[in-house]
Order: C-alpha cells, then structure tokens, then sequence
C-alpha cells in the first residue's frame, strides 16, 4: 500500500470577486514508504497549495487523497491535526523557527504535541537529531545567531524529531545561496533516507531534483514526469 | 495529561521568550494585586488598632457600664448595700468577669515637686476587660488588695515624672494628704498620652472592705463594668433597669453598652471600598493584558501557523494563548503579594497609627486577601486572554506560513 495516494485532486479557489481560481485541476500522485519524489514547476503552478493539501494542512475540493490507505476528506478538527503532527514534517523555504527560541526548542517544540514517552524525552530526542545534523555544538544558540544554512538544518532537524512518515520540503534551498543549498539538501536527502521517511520536495533547482527518485512537473494544474535529469549535467 | 503539561511547557516558554512586553503589560495586574493585598494587610492592622484603642477606653464587646447614685447627694450606695443588690443579677446570668472603675485624686511627691493627679481606682480584673498589657513589671492583682501599700500602675510619662525607666523592681513613691501613705509601682503601661496615667488597686489594706469614696470633685460614682456575651448585652440592660431599682430604693440606676458595637461595621465597610477600588485597578490592569494579547497574537501568527503544522489542534492553540495570559498574571499577582508581604510587614505601622503602642493581638497576614488577589489576577488573566485565544484558533495557517 502507498502512503500518500492522490487521485483526481483539484483545489480551487473562491476569489473576493466571485470568482474561481483553479489552482490544482486532476492531480495523481502516489508516494511510496521511504521514496524521494521530487516536484518543479514555474512559480505561481499551485506546488505551494499542493504540499499544504499533501500535509493536511489545505483539503482539496476535488479527487481523492489516501493516506496509508485510509480516505482523509473526513478527517476533522482534532483527528485531522494529530494525524498531520504524528505523519508530517514540514521543511519551509523560510525556515520558519520559532524566533529567540535555542535551536534545541526549536526542534522539541514537534514534541510537545506528542504523547507520553515522546513528549517526556524532547529535549534529549532534539539534542540528538541535531547531533545528526551537524549541529550538536549549536543546541543552546538562538536562529538569529545562525547562518541560513544553519537554520535551515535546525528546520530538517525538527522535522525529523518525531520520525514523521513523510517529510514535506516547500523549496527547501530557494533562500540559501547554491552551494550551501545544495549541502543542505544532501543532507535532508540523506536524513531521511536514513530513517526510511519518504521525502516530496519542491524546488526550482534541477540539481537538487535530481537528488530524488523520481522527478515531477506541475504545470496547468497537473503532474506529469519528467525526464530524469542527471545531475552532472547542471552546471 | 502530556497534553496539559505541554500547554503549561508552551505558555511558560512564551512568557519565558517574551519576558519585556509581558512584564510591561503586567504593570497593571501587579499594581492591583499589590494594592488590595497591602491595603487590606494594612487594614486589617489599623482595623485592630483601632479595635484595641476602643476597648481599651469603652472594654471589649460587650461591656455594660453599671453606677447608682442618689440622686439628691450624688453619693453612690454603701459597699454593702451595692454588693447585696448586685450578688443576684450576676448570679442569674452567669457574669464572672466584672470590673470596677471610679475616679479620684491623689497628691503625688514626685522627684520634682508634689503633683496633684487624676487616680484611676480599678479592680485588678479591669487590665484583662481593658486588654491592657504593660510593658514593665505587671499589671495589678488581687493580692494588692490586701497590700499595706496601694498598688500603682502608671503609663511612661509618670514614670519619667518618677526618675525614669527601665523599671526593673517596684518603685515606691509618696501620696500626700492627711495620712501619707507609700504606694508601690508595679507596673508600666505605654499608652502614648503626653500627661500622667495612675491606675490604683480600688482597694488596699488601708481601706479594706471601703467602697470608693464618693468624690467631692464631681468625677461622678464608680462604675461596675460587666463583661458579657455580645448577644445578652441587650437583656441585661433592661433586667437591670428593671431589677436594681428596687434592691436601691431612692437611687439613681444607669445601666449602658459602653464598648462601640458599631465599629465592625466601619470597619467592613472600610475593607469593602478597598477591595472596590483594588477591582477597578484589576480591570484596568487586564485590558493592559489584553491589548498586549491582542498586539501578541498578531505578531505571531507565523508562528501560530508553524505550530499548527507541528499538529497543534484549535484546542491547544487556544489554550496556550489563554494560559499564556493566565501563567503571566498570576506570576505578576504572586510577585505583588510578596511584596505586599514585605511591604506590611517592614513598614513601621505601629509608630504610625497606635503612638507606638505594640498591638496586642497583632494580626496575622491577610492570607484571603493574598488568596483572593491570586484568583483575580488569574481571572483577570483568563478574560483578557480570551479574546486573543479566539483570534489565534481562527488564523488560516496557510496563509500564516505563506511567506
Ligand atoms: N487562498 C488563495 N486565494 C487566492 N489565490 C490563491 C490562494 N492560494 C493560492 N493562490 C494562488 O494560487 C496560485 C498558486 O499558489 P502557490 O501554490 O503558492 O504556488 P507556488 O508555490 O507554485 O508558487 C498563485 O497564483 C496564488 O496567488
Ligand atoms: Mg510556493
């Protein structure tokens, strides 16, 4: 069974003026446990909208989204949350830490929507996912004092802490500078391939899909595959 | 029960975080808290003060001043009559604290020249109806009564008159008159008046079994003071009224409440202005918290919609936001009430209000009062944290983590 199963989605919207937007028209994905699937596509195609219907953070107003098999359009209020804390980690183009907050809270805060054992152990659980990710000397700083890099590895560190089963990548690298964006991205990469999470990023950089399994396009508000693209080839 | 432990966690790492503009929109909170704790610590101070001053002139509730005199000489009935006439009301209503009080005159030889002085001529029992506790040596008893020398208490400034403190052993000094006698000091009270005080023992062995004398100067006849439950008050009065007359025939009987039975109610009035005003200053406090919460919630909306993707339902967004506001005010109200606790406690009260007098039952600190502005500040924190609550659960997170 595929974890993430989409069928047919569209998401439209309803414009101040009485209109409709389509943003999403017939979208078919399917993501396999532990698959990096990477998605590029011109600014302003819908990936953004995508990823948030993806994380349970949007619902599609058309199709069907499976997640581990089970239909997600009932899903509601408190049910519809846990699921996204306990499934989801989410890597955003802008960081997004939590202001003045050390990177060790920042990567325990995930936890403290767990339960139990999960919630009881977070500073220690953050402690080590940074140590995974390079960062173990950095714990105590706040976001303000790191580089972009940094952050963005504090961001996949947070992502990673719960063991989500899925990790969503909104153009991960779109504001760090090529090099270190590329870094960053073999490490979420690596990351999760290492903890068998599936992985969908969004990017503009061919280099960084070329990292994944599979490459998609959304273009007119659907997918379709790309040729696969080496990364070598990208200068 | 992680989730309740997770919002204190949430709510205690924003104050935490965002420690300035939450001091600063506690101002208020703690300015309230502050005054209704120290005011009503205060008041309860003065309201003893005040309680203690009253009872040591009028008696303890409820002390009913008894005198009979003829109405023709002015002269109070003979011992032996008055006590006949009085044996059975005491009796019938089980009084066993009564005391004796009446006014006279004694020449005083003082190291500075003879001084005649006001007497006050009591019975041993009237030190413990009167609260009147000295601050050297003791109060008088009964065995006085059978002394060859009068027993005296007199307050500090007669002391100085005397030769001056400390008094460490009784002091002896000199009445004048026909038949001088040598009356001994036991004791000293401190009652702040800048003019001679003498209580004497009403009887001693140079006058056993007298009553007091009738005094020529017009100070009126002695008084019998009962002490008795507030609620026989009313009822012994009238059967006085009723009964001693007719043990005297011919004399004059007044019978009356000397302690002030209103004074409980001044003082609850006084306590519930306080509070009236500590209210006003609360919720004065909490549209402080308030705006501050508003101003919060939309400066963190990004961050309401990041902790919406880590999975936080409307619940715990809520409850953080409200927490967030209660955590904050009763923080400031636990600071206020410690304050207030110094505060009471390390002003110099006593000088202020009772001429330095030591309160003889020194009240205790306000614990409702701290106990009440706690829950209030919590109340408080809780109302003006409902409206930003609201507001963070309806923020669109998608459009929050848009950047
Ligand atoms: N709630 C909305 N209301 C109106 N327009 C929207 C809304 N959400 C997204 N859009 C529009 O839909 C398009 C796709 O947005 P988005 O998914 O963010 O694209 P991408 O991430 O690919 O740049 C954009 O043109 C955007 O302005
Ligand atoms: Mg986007």
């Amino acid at each position: 069974m595929s974890q993430l199963q989409l069928t047919g989605i569209g998401r439209e919207v309803r414009l101040p003026d009485g209109g409709v937007l389509p943003i999403l028209t017939e979208v078919d994905l399917t993501v396999e446990a532990g698959e990096h699937v990477s998605i590029v596509g011109r600014s302003g195609s819908g990936k953004s909208t995508l990823l948030n219907v993806l994380g349970l953070l949007d619902s599609p107003t058309a199709g069907e989204y499976l997640l581990d098999g089970e239909p997600t359009d009932r899903l509601r209020g408190r049910r519809r949350a846990r699921l996204r804390g306990e499934c989801f980690g989410f890597v955003f183009q802008q960081f997004n830490l939590l202001p003045r907050r050390t990177a060790a809270e920042n990567v325990a805060a995930p936890l403290l929507y767990a339960r139990g054992r999960e919630f009881l152990t977070r500073n220690r659980a953050a402690r080590e996912v940074l140590e995974r990710v390079g960062l173990g000397d950095r714990a105590d700083q706040v976001p303000e004092r790191l580089s972009g890099g940094e952050q963005q590895r504090v961001a996949i560190a947070r992502a990673l802490v719960r063991r989500p089963r899925v990790v969503l990548a909104d153009e991960p690298t779109g504001a760090l500078d090529v090099e270190t964006g590329r870094a960053v991205m073999a490490l979420l990469a690596e990351a999760t391939a290492e903890q068998g999470t599936a992985l969908v990023t969004i990017t503009h950089d061919l280099a960084v899909a070329a990292l994944a399994d599979r490459q998609l396009r959304l273009e007119g508000g659907r997918l379709t595959p790309m040729a696969p693209v080496v990364a070598e080839v990208v200068p | 029960m992680s989730g309740l432990l997770g919002v204190l966690a949430e709510a205690w790492s924003e104050v935490r975080v965002h420690k300035a503009r939450v001091v600063l929109s506690l101002v208020g909170v703690f300015l309230a808290v502050f005054a209704m704790t120290s005011v009503t610590g205060l008041g309860l101070i003065v309201a003893q003060v005040q309680q203690e001053q009253a009872e040591r002139s009028g008696g303890r509730a409820a002390t009913i001043g008894l005198s009979a005199y003829d109405p023709m000489t002015g002269m109070p009935p003979d011992a032996a009559r008055w006590e006949a006439a009085l044996g059975g009301l005491l009796n019938r209503y089980g009084i066993t604290t009564y005391a004796t009080v009446g006014y006279g005159e004694g020449l005083f030889r003082l190291p500075g020249g003879t001084q005649s002085l006001q007497v006050t001529e009591v019975s041993p029992s009237y030190g413990p109806l009167h609260r009147i506790q000295p601050v050297a040596g003791r109060w008088l008893r009964e065995g006085d009564r059978t002394s060859l020398s009068p027993a005296l208490v007199v307050n500090e400034y007669l002391l100085d008159l005397l030769g001056g403190g400390p008094l460490t052993a009784p002091r002896t000094v000199v009445l004048g008159g026909p038949q001088p006698v040598t009356a001994t000091v036991v004791g000293v009270v401190r009652d702040g008046y800048p003019q001679p005080t003498v209580y004497r023992v009403d009887r001693s062995g140079m006058d056993t079994g007298a009553a007091p004398a009738a005094n020529p100067l017009g100070y009126g006849p002695p008084t019998l003071e009962l002490w008795v439950p507030d609620d026989q008050a009313d009822a012994v009065i009238s059967a006085v009224q009723s009964d001693l007359p007719l043990a005297l025939p011919g004399l004059e009987v007044q019978a009356y409440r000397q302690d002030s039975p209103g004074l409980a109610e001044t003082l609850d009035t006084l306590r519930l202005a306080v509070r009236g005003a500590g209210a006003v200053v609360l919720l004065l406090g909490g549209l402080g918290v308030f705006n501050v919460g508003m101003m919060a919630v939309r400066q963190r909306i990004r961050e309401i919609g990041i902790r919406r993707s880590f999975g936080a339902t409307s619940a715990r967004v809520f409850g953080a936001i409200m927490l967030e506001s209660v955590v904050a005010t009763v923080l400031a109200g636990l600071a206020a009430v410690a304050l207030a606790v110094v505060v009471v406690r390390n002003l110099p009260l006593v000088d202020w209000f009772n001429n330095g007098v030591p309160i003889a039952d020194e009240p205790g600190f306000p614990v409702q009062a701290a106990v009440e502005g706690l829950v209030a500040a919590a109340g408080v924190g809780a109302l003006a944290g409902l409206l930003p609550a609201l507001l963070a659960v309806r923020v669109k997170v998608i459009d929050a983590i848009r950047f």
